[in-house]
């Protein structure tokens, strides 16, 4: 395909790399040359672009599920994975990538489903309620909370510091040579839910909001600190499977009530607790058959993806081992989620 | 070895330049300058004055907001790529293209079994190194690197890995080859490439994976063409310079014999051409393995998965033993393309071509019947790694005696250089450092220069980023300025003492080769996340090419005045200050060059670990799915290597100095 642009770029340095003595009609037969493979060039363009490319797609017993990249949501995948292959025997393909990408995959049906998802509105307005792409598939039954947490052993001190009013009291505890004169305020990876900075701006509270970049650093900053009992304030959220080696305590900030978060600038009041969601690309909603009915009906509780995450992360077992130890110790609840015959 | 060290630094755009500017020939005219301390003693005093008397930063008015506008170009492109003919008709074509031919090769890969592909792979070496006992170092390293992802446990990963740069290395060659013709041949076209080369190199990979992702779609179609961006300027280049490189006589004898232009090209350039053309193909092969981490996060598994899975997962044992793999690939592909470059056209003869063809159809009729890479020999290396580097950060991140840890120095480095630099910086009036840059580059190089790098200064400016351009140049400089100090250091040592070079050159290899992704967590764990890790980890990036080249200029001084400076009694300090210095100069120059390009290459990694700004606008751009955002930023990273890259480049670069070999 990629020939065309090439031979331009052949031909063009053909021309002008002809010396000016060179006898005439030796450079005409070069011009007919050139011609000759230009025309050769947009025949082999015409022909091969003749046909419309296939836009995705895959057969039917083929399931692509995005894996993300924390562990208490890559064990939905696994999970799941694991009884569409052994209980209702389809073949699943599983793609690791950035949530971003992979709600672009979904809608070009290279992803058949997203398990876990936190809230991108942006993501549903432009797939969802835009090219109408994606349709929701129900609840994941996780309720995910974010909020700001600081160390037990540091709250265990100064009782007080879990009432945001106190926070400007403590901010030189928190000072660090990247925050300068003002407490730091670690945040979390760039993809993810988040209104701090307007947070600590209309809150008066006098800290600095550092960027800890990846989840991942964001993580190994955290455990280094609390390893170190250093004191710190971060964002942070359950479920998340590190909460069984960190114990971090949450700092209250003024409730949530509906409608507060409307506007992301004058935000002054704690996350709302979010029920996570499910999202399928539409033609497989539609035309998923079983797989698309499992997938919708596939629903546990905090406690169940914890214990399967604590199996991956703590114990050391593979996603597919963890699943598999799961899938035969709980029978009674994944059973409800195959489809009826 | 020799000729497989000398093509390493996998930053191209500069291998080019090394030759230019260590032969540098002075210009016969250049527009007179003001004296160098005149202008330093205006400065100093304008600048201050500047600073406290107008207010610093870049004003409202003259910025444009490129984001909205981008962004409503993704919602475009999402709304019509699948009823446009644009994308029914070409775009999709492409990708289709991408994902079957990488398919294929894959397939092909695994239906050979692994005892196929070694076989094939040591044979090929062995050609490749002219067959006979010259083939056997050649061929022994690719057996034992190909056995060395085996062993590691990690065969099926490679071979997924080696089918997406097999293609893509193909496809860059391809593309690479055509045009570095079109620039070795027209000086137009050699114009016109030159920005877009540099472009294509300094330009982070993250900033173009979105829109690519839009347009293509997620893995492997997005991740060959980010890796075939990136790794064909160094096969251009080469080209070009091979083919502007050939002996005039030659060409002058061939066309008195009566030759057209394209048997010429054909019998006499390109053949004469043959070794710039094998070293463009092992810069391309660097490069493109250099992408497998990137190419990863839309989606294109392999080794890169395998990496991007450990730093999920904070697992560094894991992450460096698939980064090992990576490594042994390189390893292996570098010494193949290196003897073959090296070989100089010899052929190899009928035998040695018999050989290696029975000995690849023995492996192919043998691969396919053994299966899988028996599990039983794997060694996991991940634990111990894990273990050592636990107990490396306790011992030395805080209250070690005397020197007071890596936290404490990373506080004081923030506290005492960072944090004044970039607040120095953003206190300056716009107009007031434009023109500090501009003397400067036009102090270290001609006014042309100074006028690029005030004009690509000024760009971050009006594309809204003027603090943050700061904020990571401050960054930038912190980063160079510890990368040059311990690098000329280092590369002294290395020049005067056999064994230590010796030493370092598997270290400096395995460094440059290594993804980044893998060392950033430990990184973290050291300096805590935040400016100085972002440094941390652009240093350690760019400090193995800044060695080799000081090693390099410093050896290539001659014996003969070593010797004489050393009979007329000059101390070893002395000699290496009155004699090596000034005469490395040009090289030591280049290698500060070196040291800016490769620095600002990993502005986005320090993205990653808390370095703010560009760099983490650039991640937040893919990961956040703000197209506006990351494109500004990137065009920014590259407005500020541009405006870097002039300030240090000595000033005897004409346009055709630049090729001259």
């Amino acid at each position: 395909m990629s020939t065309p642009a090439y031979e331009d770029h052949r031909t063009d340095a053909a021309r002008t790399g002809r010396v000016p003595s060179d006898p005439r009609p030796r450079t005409r037969s070069r011009r007919t040359r050139t011609a000759l493979a230009a025309a050769g060039a947009l025949a082999l363009l015409t022909v091969s672009a003749c046909g419309a490319a296939k836009t995705g797609g895959g057969d039917s017993r083929t399931v692509n599920l995005h894996t993300p990249s924390w562990v208490g949501a890559e064990v939905n995948t696994a999970v799941a994975a694991y009884l569409l292959e052994h209980e209702l025997g389809y073949e699943v393909r599983t793609r690791q990538m950035d949530e971003t990408p992979a709600w672009d995959a979904m809608s070009q049906g290279k992803v058949d489903a997203i398990l876990e998802d936190w809230g991108h509105p942006q993501e549903e307005k432009r797939y969802v309620q835009g090219n109408k792409s994606v349709v929701p598939a129900g609840e994941l039954g996780v309720t995910g909370h974010i909020g700001w947490f600081v160390p037990k052993y540091l709250a265990d001190q100064k009782p007080d510091i879990t009432d945001y009013r106190n926070l400007n009291k403590y901010a030189d505890l928190f000072r660090t040579p990247e925050s300068g004169d003002k407490g730091q305020f670690i945040k979390g990876d760039p993809s993810y839910v988040s209104y701090d900075n307007a947070l600590i701006k209309n809150l008066g509270l006098n800290y600095k909001p550092i960027e800890a970049g990846a989840e991942a650093t964001h993580l190994a900053q955290l455990e280094q600190l609390y390893k170190n009992k250093k004191p710190f304030l971060t964002y942070w959220w359950t479920p998340q499977w590190m909460n069984a080696t960190v114990d971090l305590v949450e700092v209250e900030l003024p409730p949530y009530k509906e409608g507060c978060d409307a506007d992301e600038k004058a935000v002054a009041c704690a996350y709302p607790d979010v029920p996570l969601k499910k999202w399928m690309n539409a033609d497989f909603a539609k035309e998923g058959g079983d797989a698309a009915e499992f997938l919708k009906n596939f629903h546990w509780t905090t406690e169940q993806q914890n214990l399967v995450a604590k199996y991956v992360a703590a114990d050391g077992m593979t996603a597919e081992q963890a699943a598999e130890k799961w899938v035969k110790e709980n029978e009674a609840t994944w059973k409800a989620w195959l489809p009826k015959k | 070895m020799s000729a497989a060290t000398t093509s390493r630094p996998p930053v191209g755009g500069d291998s080019t330049r090394a030759p230019a500017a260590v032969t540098g020939r002075r210009p016969a005219w250049r527009p007179t300058r003001p004296a160098t301390p005149l202008v330093l003693l205006v400065l100093a005093a304008l600048l201050p004055t500047a600073a406290l008397l107008a207010d610093g930063g870049w004003p409202q008015a003259l910025s444009l907001d490129l984001a909205p506008g981008l962004d409503t170009f993704a919602d475009w492109v999402v709304d019509n790529r699948e009823t446009h003919p644009v994308f029914l008709y070409f775009l999709l074509h492409l990708s289709n293209a991408a994902t079957d031919s990488v398919a294929w090769v894959h397939d092909l890969l695994t239906a050979t079994g692994w005892a196929g592909v070694l076989t094939v792979a040591t044979a090929l070496a062995w050609y490749a190194g002219g067959a006979g006992r010259r083939g056997a170092g050649p061929a022994l390293v690719a057996l034992g690197s190909l056995a060395g992802c085996g062993l590691l446990g990690l065969w099926e990963q490679a071979t997924e890995t080696l089918a997406l740069m097999l293609v893509s290395v193909a496809v860059a060659c391809v593309a690479g080859l055509l045009l570095g013709l079109a620039g070795g041949l027209s000086d137009t076209a050699q114009r016109i490439l030159r920005p877009v080369l540099d472009t294509m190199q300094v330009l982070p990979s993250f900033a173009y994976l979105l829109p690519l992702v839009l347009v293509f779609g997620i893995g492997t179609p997005s991740a060959l063409i980010t890796t075939v961006i990136y790794a064909a300027p160094p096969m251009v280049r080469m080209t070009t310079l091979g083919l502007r490189g050939a002996d005039p006589a030659v060409l002058e004898a061939s066309r008195s014999l009566g030759a057209t232009g394209l048997q010429r090209l054909w019998s006499a350039r390109l053949p004469m051409a043959r070794p710039q053309l094998f070293l463009g193909l092992n810069q391309t092969v660097m490069m493109a393995l250099s992408m497998v981490v990137i190419a990863s996060v839309v989606g294109a598994g392999g080794l890169g998965e395998s990496v991007y899975q450990a730093l999920r997962t904070r697992d560094f044992g894991h992450g460096l033993t698939a980064g090992l793999a990576i490594v042994l690939i390189a390893v292996w592909l570098d010494r193949t393309t290196a003897a073959a470059g090296a070989r100089g056209g010899v052929p190899v003869g009928r035998r040695g071509t018999g050989i290696a063809l029975v000995a690849s159809g023995a492996g192919l009729l043998l691969g396919p019947n053994l299966g899988d890479w028996p599990e039983a020999v794997t060694v996991d290396i991940a634990a111990p790694l894990n273990s050592a580097v636990d107990w490396l950060v306790g011992a030395v991140y805080q209250d070690v005696p005397v020197l007071g840890g890596t936290s404490v120095w990373a506080g004081n480095i923030t506290s005492w250089v960072l944090n004044p630099l970039n607040n120095g910086l953003q206190a300056l009036p716009w107009w007031s450092l434009l023109l500090l840059v501009g003397a400067v580059a036009w102090l270290v190089g001609t006014w042309r220069g100074a006028l690029t790098a005030v004009l690509a200064l000024a760009a971050t400016g009006v594309l809204g980023i003027w603090s943050k351009a700061l904020y990571t140049l401050s960054q930038v400089l912190v980063a160079v300025a510890l990368t040059l100090v311990l690098g000329f250091a280092i590369g002294i040592l290395a020049a005067r003492v056999r064994a230590v070079e010796r030493l370092l050159r598997p270290v400096f290899d395995a460094m440059q080769t290594l993804p980044q992704f893998i060392y950033l967590i430990p990184v973290v764990q050291l300096f805590n996340a935040g400016r100085v890790a972002a440094i941390t980890a652009a240093a350690v990036y760019a400090l193995p090419a800044v060695v080799r080249v000081t090693t390099q200029g410093l050896k290539q001084v001659s014996p003969a005045t070593m010797e004489v400076s050393r009979s007329l009694g000059a101390t070893t300090w002395q000699q290496i200050r009155d004699v090596q210095w000034p005469l490395a100069r040009p090289a030591l120059l280049v290698a500060a060059n070196q040291g800016v390009v490769l620095v600002l290459a990993v502005v986005v990694i320090g993205g990653l670990v808390g370095g703010g700004a560009l760099g983490f606008d650039v991640v937040k751009g893919l990961t956040a799915g703000e197209l506006g955002t990351g494109l500004v930023a990137g065009a920014g990273i590259v407005c500020l290597g541009l405006a870097l890259d002039k300030l240090t480049q000595p000033a005897d670069r004409t346009p055709s100095a630049d090729l001259r070999h």
